[in-house]
C-alpha cells in the first residue's frame, strides 16, 4: 500500500462508506451482493467471497484496500530490482495470478481440481450448457495444463499456461486521479 | 427580580417591534407577489451574489492544498475508474488472443484465462457502479459554503472560517425563521383556503377558485424554501385528461410543479398533517388518494386513475413513475403501470442546481422533518423545470416500451444520465434474469449457439 496516493485512497474510503450503508464501519456480504452490477456478474458471489479472509464474515476499510491493491497498474518503478527482504507488491503478476487462482481454486488446497473446475465453469454459463459438455470441456481444460499427470492444476501449471498472457494489462484497474 | 423589570419589558417591546417589522415585509415582499405570481427579482440577485462567493471561497481552499503540496480531494461525476466500453465478447476474445499463440479461429472453446473477464469487470463494478451513486447526494466541485459538502476540511482558512460562520448565522437565524413563518404561512391558507372553497356548490366559480387557492399556496411554499426555478417550454403544458409524468428527487417536486399548473395530486393517505392537508385539499378539487391497502391492488390503482383522465373536466394528473427518490443524476426505471391506462402522457424534467442546496431525499438517512430542515437552512434552491412536448402510446407498442420511450426523452432534456436498472434497488436485488443474460452471451462463445451444434 506504500506507493498508492493518497487521493486514491480518499477515493477508495469515500466508496467504502457509500457501500457501508448502516455505518457499521465494515462490510458484510450482504452490502456487496446489493450492487446490481455485481449481481448480474456470474462469479459475483466467488468475488465477494474473496474479500473475506477464511472463516470471516465482515471486512474493514485496510481489507477493503488491500483486496482492491491486487488491482492497482504496474507501474514502472515497481518492474525494478527489489532487494529479497522488501515483501512483494500486491500488483505484482504472481500476486494478480495468485488471485485469480483463488478464484477457482475452493477449498485453497493449492490445486484446481477436475471438480472445481467443473464449478467455475458451471458458475459462468448457468443453465445454458448440458452437463457432458461442460464434462467434456472441462476434461479438456485440466489435461491442457496438467503437466504431471495428477489430473489437477496447481499453481505453477496455471501460471505456466497463462506465461504469455499480459496479466498486468487485464487484471488491472485505474483509478482517475 | 427588580432590576429585571425594566429590562423585561424593554426585550418584549423589541420582540414586538421586530416581529411586527418581520411581519410586514414578510408580506409586502413575499406574499402579497405570491398571490399576483409576481417577482421582484431579489432572488436571482441573491443567487448570483452566492455564485461569487463560493468560487472565491474554492479557490482559497485550493491555495490552502497548495500550500501544503496536497492535492484537493475533487469528486467526478463520471466515475472513479477508468472503463473501456467493450462487449464480453470482445473483451475474452482479446484476452485470448493475448495469450495464446495459436491462431484464433471463430471455434467456440474454453480458456483457463477467460476468468479474468468476470474477475476484473466484478472488481470495477465494487469500485464504481451505476446504480450505488445514485442514491447518495451528489458531490459537489466547488464548495458551496455548507459544511454538509466538505470534504477537505483541512485546507480551511481563518477567512475562510470566518466565512463560512457568517453563513450559518445568517442561514439559521435570518432565513430560516423567515421560512418556517412562510411555510406555515402557506400551509394554513392552503388548509384553510381549500375548506372554504369546498363549501360552495360545484360549478365553475367553484373550479375556477379552487385552483387559485391551490397556486397562491403553492407559490408561498415555494417561497418558503426559496426555490429559484425557470419554467421552459411552458406552452407545452399538460392539460385536462393527461398524465404529468416527471423525474422524482424529493417530496418538493410536487409543490414545484403545482406552482406553475394546476394538477390533481395522486398518493397514498396519511395520518397527521399530510393527512389533514389531503383530506382539505380533497374538498376543493378532485385529488387521488388511496388507502394503503389499495396502493397493492394494481387493477384498483389502474381503474382510479383511468376514470380520472377519461372525465375531462379533471386536472391532469402528477404521478412519478420511478417509485422512489433519485438524486438527480440519473432517470431510473419507470413502472408501467401508469403507462397501460391509454392516457396522452405529458413528460417534465426537473434537474436541480446542487450548488445552492441539496434537494435530494434520502429516505434511508433522514426523515421527513429533518429533510424539511436541511431543506430550509440550505441557500435556496434552484432547478429548471422543463415541459416536453405529449407523447401518445402507438399501436404496436407495448407499456414497457413506451415508458422507457418517454424516460429517455426526459432524461434527454435534463442532461441525465438513462439507466435500466429499477429505482428499487435502492432497497431490493436485482433479479436474475440479468445475470442470465451474461451466462448467455458467455455460453455461446464456448459452445456456441443451438444452430451450431446441430450441425456438427
Amino acid at each position: 500500500m506504500q506507493e498508492v496516493s493518497q487521493a486514491s485512497l480518499a477515493r477508495l474510503y469515500q466508496r467504502f462508506r457509500a457501500l457501508d450503508k448502516n455505518k457499521k464501519g465494515y462490510l458484510c456480504r450482504v452490502d456487496l451482493q446489493q450492487i446490481g452490477a455485481l449481481a448480474v456478474n456470474p462469479l459475483g458471489d466467488r468475488i465477494i467471497d474473496s474479500f473475506f479472509p477464511e472463516g470471516s464474515h465482515i471486512v474493514d476499510f485496510p481489507g477493503f484496500a488491500r483486496v482492491l491493491a491486487h488491482f492497482r497498474p504496474v507501474e514502472e518503478e515497481d518492474t525494478r530490482v527489489r532487494d529479497a527482504k522488501e515483501p512483494e507488491p500486491l500488483n505484482s503478476r504472481m500476486n494478480k495470478l495468485r488471485f485469480a487462482f483463488q478464484l477457482y481454486d475452493l477449498d485453497r488446497d493449492g490445486k484446481i481440481s477436475w471438480d472445481e473446475m467443473l464449478q467455475v465453469l458451471r458458475l459462468m454459463v448457468g443453465v445454458q450448457v448440458t452437463e457432458e459438455q461442460l464434462e467434456s470441456i472441462t476434461d479438456r481444460t485440466v489435461q491442457e495444463a496438467d503437466e504431471d499427470g495428477d489430473g489437477a492444476v496447481s499453481f505453477l501449471e496455471f501460471v505456466k499456461s497463462l506465461e504469455k498472457m499480459n496479466i498486468e494489462q487485464k487484471m488491472s484497474i485505474r483509478i482517475l486521479k | 427580580m427588580f432590576l429585571l423589570l425594566p429590562f423585561d419589558s424593554l426585550i418584549v417591546n423589541l420582540l414586538g417591534i421586530s416581529l411586527t417589522v418581520l411581519f410586514t415585509l414578510l408580506l409586502v415582499f413575499i406574499i402579497v407577489p405570491a398571490i399576483f405570481g409576481v417577482s421582484f427579482g431579489i432572488r436571482k440577485l441573491y443567487m448570483k451574489t452566492l455564485l461569487k462567493i463560493f468560487a472565491w471561497a474554492t479557490l482559497r481552499m485550493e491555495r490552502g492544498a497548495k500550500e501544503k503540496n496536497h492535492q484537493l480531494y475533487k469528486p467526478y461525476t463520471n466515475g472513479i475508474i477508468a472503463k473501456d466500453p467493450t462487449s464480453l465478447e470482445e473483451e475474452i476474445k482479446e484476452i485470448r488472443r493475448s495469450g495464446s499463440s495459436k491462431a484464433l479461429d471463430n471455434t467456440p472453446e474454453f480458456e483457463l484465462s477467460d476468468i479474468f473477464y468476470f474477475c476484473r469487470k466484478g472488481m470495477e463494478t465494487i469500485m464504481d457502479d451505476e446504480v450505488t451513486k445514485r442514491f447518495s447526494a451528489e458531490e459537489l466541485e466547488s464548495w458551496n459554503l455548507l459544511s454538509r459538502t466538505n470534504y477537505n476540511f483541512q485546507y480551511i482558512s481563518l477567512r475562510l472560517t470566518v466565512l463560512w460562520g457568517l453563513g450559518v448565522l445568517i442561514r439559521y437565524c435570518f432565513l430560516l425563521p423567515l421560512r418556517i413563518a412562510l411555510a406555515f404561512t402557506g400551509i394554513s391558507l392552503l388548509v384553510v383556503g381549500t375548506t372554504m372553497v369546498g363549501y360552495l356548490p360545484s360549478g365553475r366559480f367553484k373550479e375556477f377558485l379552487s385552483k387559485h387557492v391551490h397556486l397562491m399556496c403553492y407559490r408561498i411554499c415555494v417561497r418558503a424554501l426559496t426555490a429559484i426555478i425557470t419554467y421552459h417550454d411552458r406552452k407545452n403544458r399538460p392539460r385536462n385528461g393527461g398524465l404529468c409524468v416527471a423525474n422524482h428527487t424529493s417530496p418538493i417536486d410536487v409543490i414545484i410543479l403545482a406552482s406553475d399548473g394546476y394538477y390533481a395530486m395522486v398518493g397514498q393517505v396519511h395520518g397527521g398533517l399530510l393527512g389533514v392537508i389531503q383530506r382539505a385539499m380533497v374538498k376543493a378539487c378532485p385529488h387521488v388518494w388511496f388507502e394503503r391497502s389499495e396502493v397493492k391492488d394494481r387493477h384498483l390503482v389502474a381503474k382510479r386513475l383511468t376514470e380520472h383522465v377519461q372525465d375531462k373536466s379533471k386536472l391532469p394528473i402528477l404521478i412519478f413513475p420511478e417509485g422512489t427518490c433519485i438524486n438527480n443524476t440519473s432517470v431510473m426505471m419507470f413502472k408501467k403501470g401508469s403507462f397501460e391506462i391509454g392516457a396522452t402522457v405529458y413528460p417534465v424534467a426537473i434537474k436541480y442546481d446542487p450548488q445552492f442546496g441539496d434537494a435530494f431525499w434520502n429516505s434511508s438517512k433522514y426523515g421527513m422533518v429533518t429533510y424539511l430542515l436541511r431543506m430550509m437552512t440550505s441557500w435556496a434552491i434552484v432547478c429548471s423545470v422543463w415541459y416536453l412536448p405529449p407523447m401518445t402510446r402507438e399501436a404496436d407498442e407495448d407499456a414497457v416500451h413506451f415508458a422507457n420511450r418517454v424516460k429517455s426523452a426526459i432524461a434527454r432534456q435534463g442532461g441525465l444520465v438513462d439507466l435500466l436498472w429499477d429505482g428499487g434497488l435502492k432497497r431490493e436485488k436485482v433479479k436474475d434474469t440479468f445475470k442470465e443474460e451474461q451466462q448467455k452471451l458467455y455460453s455461446k462463445m464456448i459452445v456456441g449457439n443451438h444452430e451450431d451444434r446441430s450441425r456438427s
